[in-house]
């Protein structure tokens, strides 16, 4: 499988992603620039972390401009794997190729610890390769991560079963503790926590693999909504 | 050059001396202009040329055979072994902290960020040391908890930005800083041998060209320069505190890399201290070189500036680079493509001298020497160190000793700092093995099996007490948080803060604090390479106690970190090192002291640096040779302290320890006598024999168990708390302190 990292000015959690895929996990794995449209021909794009374009007007907004997102939304359409990872997570929302909305977190700070999630769906390429209700202990690290949607979007996510994962323990303020949610075609997901920081034991743990080693094997059957 | 006349007010206002305004006169032959004043005041300034401490700090030891680059370039580079390299230095930020703490602090950040990467290095690891007046006082409480919550937001959103974890650091209240906080941040960086970038104007000819952020009026030479004469043309007041931009920087950092690696670059430097006029000049007399700059072609923010004000600027994010001629064009395209600005300015000449112009008029004229080398220098006048405290000790109240536990758990130096380094991004690049909360921060390096420890330290009690000792401990404290985690000391970078070095009381700190870093760093043979002075913080003529900041380095396997609580019960624990002497007046500058006894008196714990350094040998090898569960060194509230924390694992795993000591037990539980550290094992006899070994105390006090701490000694309890209780305090005491309830 080859995995295109894209590389918006401002985003700093691109190495750690590609590391992660490239070295831990040893895939074919290119960086993808901001200014160009080509995705060099990946089969899974990762919106990394970061404050891409400095996070100036909201986090995300002005990354949806670029011609790199222009691709990956065509990507995303033709049912390509596209992957967001915190500020990725925002960008996606921000370019409506998922649903709600990622704002300032309840405490007002920056939040940066190891926090428990629920596995709240399998059926999905980034999450078959995990148990349904399993515990999954990611870092997060981000000051604007609460998930707010109105209630008819809730409770839709809930009813199509597209909410990823769950926190136990919030630490945000997110609606419904949410901290991963899929698009209806589930080809998308973004997530506040960072599993490319849980990919190896010296960094605590390696519960990030599910994940990404989920959307590795994607090619395993998932039921369209 | 029509500017305003040079009156002794003029040449006070750039707090010159007469003297000094008189080697001026000589060293130009003619009288300065307002620019060339200008620029003077800032290079000879105490900040950039340390002339009060000069010739003290030729006093350390600089060099090993793994130091590539000591003192006097923008970072030190130590050697760490398979063709690479770290870079790190520490820099304060005290004075705008204090005015303004959150873009203080960013700006602090950003700067010694810059300090690294201009050398070719990336930045892999932020600690910051933080110091403020107390948070529960009535009078100034408020006040400090504002400028606590400023400064570590300001840390956190430029390093978050920016992308560096923050991994480790202190955080220090003390009536002394009520007035003055002390903000000093150290960053390290990490390239390969040849990839390092010097600050040299190199090549006669060669384009000196300006990338970055543009430039405005903001950061202009301090307070003393807002005065009527000087303000015709800056018509209004601006901040003189700098704003920082996260995002520009990450961008500068990543294009200057990418750059650097074309080969088409010949020196670099950053605008730090008076950017254009500390870069031109410094990479001119590095180099033996003039530099000649045209100021009309400078990026700018705002239309009118004069030159005083654009050589005196201190906008952030910018950095002034020389290209080899005939391959600009490299180099533009490169800071094109990351959206920054790279301009042309001048050119490398022969004749040694900065020249500025601007639209073509001469404002300044100088030898780069005379501004970056021939800064004048001061034995200054010293007496007897400043002593706040009396030699020997108040009437000790004595209270019981589980409840004076708890007041030291719960008390802000030795409370968990967790809600200050959850606000930092401690990950990021995933290099963090063991992160903040750790006895030393180890981040490792993806490109070899080698990892990188790190500490800082200080202790302004200890140093009020005796500079020199207090210093020393320092170092030795730093070295063992190092041995601790497996890790070889291998070099220190310091912050000097002190008050004003024009009383001889405070000169004499200076000079017997420096003395002692010389001697403990000589010792633990942990050269220095660089570092920083802070003088004049005082408020009201009260200086700080003396505050030297250590941070030290060192390099370890990497492999799974070693941690400081004990993980499952029926382990032995050891206190390797021993039980420590010490009497009455050395617990005086200890946390017991602080805390329970609300008092200072005596003199700092004792330190053999000759023991210190065998029981830290031994650490080394009975970490690396994986034959202790936990480790964890005993410092801030001695014994009783280590042993509590040690229990706050996730599984709240206490200890039942008996002692058999004569010290009386307020000595025996809390003083901060040095070279101890405690284990826990399951096999004592093999931390005996390497504790024999290395001829070091080594004895078994007590074993493991569930939810409990207990101590006696000789038969009687001296405390017996549940952990849980203990833990919950010392979790949540900050934010009781920040919320101005009472935490126990």
């Amino acid at each position: 499988m080859k995995i295109g990292v894209v590389v918006f000015p401002g985003s700093n959690c691109d190495h750690d992603a590609w590391h992660a895929f490239a070295e831990t996990l040893r895939q074919d794995t290119v960086f993808l620039w901001h200014d160009s449209a080509s995705l060099q021909g990946a089969d899974l794009i990762v919106l990394p972390g970061g404050f891409s374009y400095g996070d100036y007007l909201r986090c995300g907004a002005i990354a949806k401009f670029s011609p790199m997102m222009g691709a990956v939304k065509k990507f995303a359409q033709e049912g390509g794997l596209v992957l967001g990872i915190c500020n990725g997570f925002q960008i996606l929302t921000e370019a409506g190729l998922l649903p709600g909305a990622l704002v300032r977190n309840v405490g007002l700070k920056f939040v940066c610890k190891t926090v428990p999630l629920e596995v709240a769906t399998t059926n999905s390429p980034f999450t078959h390769r995990a148990v349904k209700g399993q515990t999954l202990a990611l870092p997060v690290a981000h000051g604007e991560g609460c998930y707010i949607a109105n209630e008819q979007v809730l409770d839709e996510l809930e009813a199509e079963d597209r909410v990823a994962f769950r926190y136990r323990e919030n630490p945000n303020g997110s609606m419904r503790n949410i901290a991963g949610v899929l698009n209806r075609e589930r080809n998308v997901m973004g997530l506040m926590p960072h599993p490319e920081r849980a990919a190896d034991p010296l960094m605590g743990g390696t519960d990030g693999l599910t994940i990404l080693e989920s959307a590795l094997h994607a090619g395993v059957a998932v039921s369209r909504a | 050059m029509s500017e305003t006349l040079i009156t002794p007010e003029v040449i006070a206002q750039h707090q010159l001396s007469t003297s000094e305004y008189q080697k001026i006169l000589s060293l130009l032959g003619r009288e300065p202009t307002l620019t060339e004043l200008g620029i003077f005041g800032v290079m000879w300034s105490e900040h950039c040329s340390y002339k009060s401490s000069r010739i003290h700090l030729k006093k350390l030891p600089t060099e090993s055979k793994r130091v590539l680059q000591g003192p006097g370039e923008n970072a030190g580079i130590v050697d760490i072994g398979d063709g690479m390299a770290i870079a790190f230095k520490i820099e304060s930020h005290n004075h705008p902290s204090f005015i303004e703490p959150f873009q203080g602090a960013a700006t602090g950040v950003g700067g010694i960020l810059r300090d690294i990467f201009t050398m070719g290095a990336r930045p892999i690891a932020v600690m910051d040391s933080i110091r403020f007046g107390r948070l529960d006082d009535e009078a100034t409480g408020a006040r400090n908890r504002r400028l606590l919550e400023g400064v570590v937001s300001g840390i956190a959103h430029y390093g978050n930005c920016f992308g560096v974890p923050t991994v480790g650091g202190e955080c220090v209240f003390e009536e002394s800083y009520d007035g003055n906080p002390l903000v000093n941040v150290f960053a390290l960086g990490v390239f390969h041998h040849d990839e390092v970038f010097y600050g040299k104007a190199s090549g006669v000819g060669n384009p000196v060209i300006y990338v970055g952020a543009k430039t405005g009026r903001d950061g202009i030479h301090g307070a003393s320069m807002a005065s009527a004469e000087f303000t015709e043309s800056s018509k209004r007041k601006r901040p003189n505190v700098q704003v920082g931009d996260p995002f520009t920087e990450k961008l500068l950092l990543e294009a200057c890399l990418e750059a650097m690696r074309t080969g088409a670059i010949v020196g670099i430097q950053d605008m730090g201290a008076a950017g254009l006029t500390s870069s031109t000049c410094e990479m001119g007399s590095r180099a033996g070189t003039g530099v000649e700059i045209e100021l009309s072609l400078v990026p700018q923010r705002e239309a009118g500036m004069t030159p005083y004000e654009m050589m005196l600027s201190e906008s952030q994010e910018r950095m002034l680079l020389v290209a080899e001629r005939g391959r600009e064009d490299v180099v533009f395209s490169v800071f094109k493509k990351w959206g920054l600005d790279a301009v042309e300015i001048g050119r490398v000449t022969a004749d040694g001298m900065l020249r500025v112009k601007q639209n073509g008029i001469v404002f300044a004229e100088i030898p780069n020497r005379a501004l970056a080398d021939e800064a004048p220098k001061y034995d200054r006048p010293r007496t007897r160190p400043l002593r706040p405290a009396p030699l020997d000790r108040p009437t000790i109240l004595r209270g019981t000793w589980g409840a004076d536990l708890k007041m030291l758990l719960a008390s802000g130096d030795v409370c968990s700092k967790r809600w200050i380094y959850e606000q930092y991004d401690h990950q990021v690049r995933t290099n963090t093995v063991a992160g903040p909360g750790a006895e030393a921060a180890v981040v490792r390096i993806k490109e070899t099996n080698t990892s990188i420890a790190m500490s800082l330290d200080g202790n302004g009690r200890y140093c009020a007490l005796d500079p020199r000792e207090g210093t020393k401990l320092l170092v030795a404290e730093c070295c063992r948080n190092l041995s601790t985690v497996g890790a070889l000391p291998i070099a220190t970078t310091n912050n000097l803060n002190f008050g004003n070095p024009e009383r001889p009381e405070i000169m004499a700190q200076i000079v017997e604090s420096i003395e002692g870093l010389a001697d403990a760093c000589r010792f633990f043979d942990v050269p220095v390479t660089g570092g920083n002075v802070s003088l004049y913080n005082e408020t009201l003529g009260t200086p700080i106690f003396p505050t030297p900041v250590v941070g030290i380095v060192g390099t370890l396997p990497t492999s799974l970190p070693i941690g400081i609580s004990f993980p499952k019960v029926g382990l032995r624990v050891v206190l390797l090192g021993g039980l420590g002497t010490a009497d009455a007046r050395e617990l005086g500058g200890t946390q017991y002291a602080k805390v329970v006894q609300n008092s200072l008196w005596g003199v700092p714990p004792r330190l053999d640096m000759e023991y210190e350094k065998r029981v830290q040998a031994a650490i080394r090898e009975l970490v690396r040779g994986g034959l202790v569960a936990s480790a964890h060194d005993l410092s801030k509230g001695g014994l009783a302290v280590a042993l509590a924390e040690s229990g706050f694992g996730p599984e709240n795993i206490g200890a039942d320890v008996k002692l058999d000591s004569d010290l009386p037990p307020e000595l025996l539980l809390f003083h901060e006598g040095p070279s101890r550290i405690l284990v826990s094992t399951p096999n004592p006899e093999e931390v005996f024999r390497l504790a024999n070994a290395n001829g070091v105390h080594a004895i078994e006090i007590g074993v493991t168990l569930k939810a409990r701490v207990t101590i006696s000694n000789r038969g009687e309890v001296l405390l017996d708390e549940r952990v849980d209780e203990l833990k919950g305090l010392w979790n949540n005491a900050l934010e009781h302190l920040l919320h101005n309830s009472v935490a126990v």
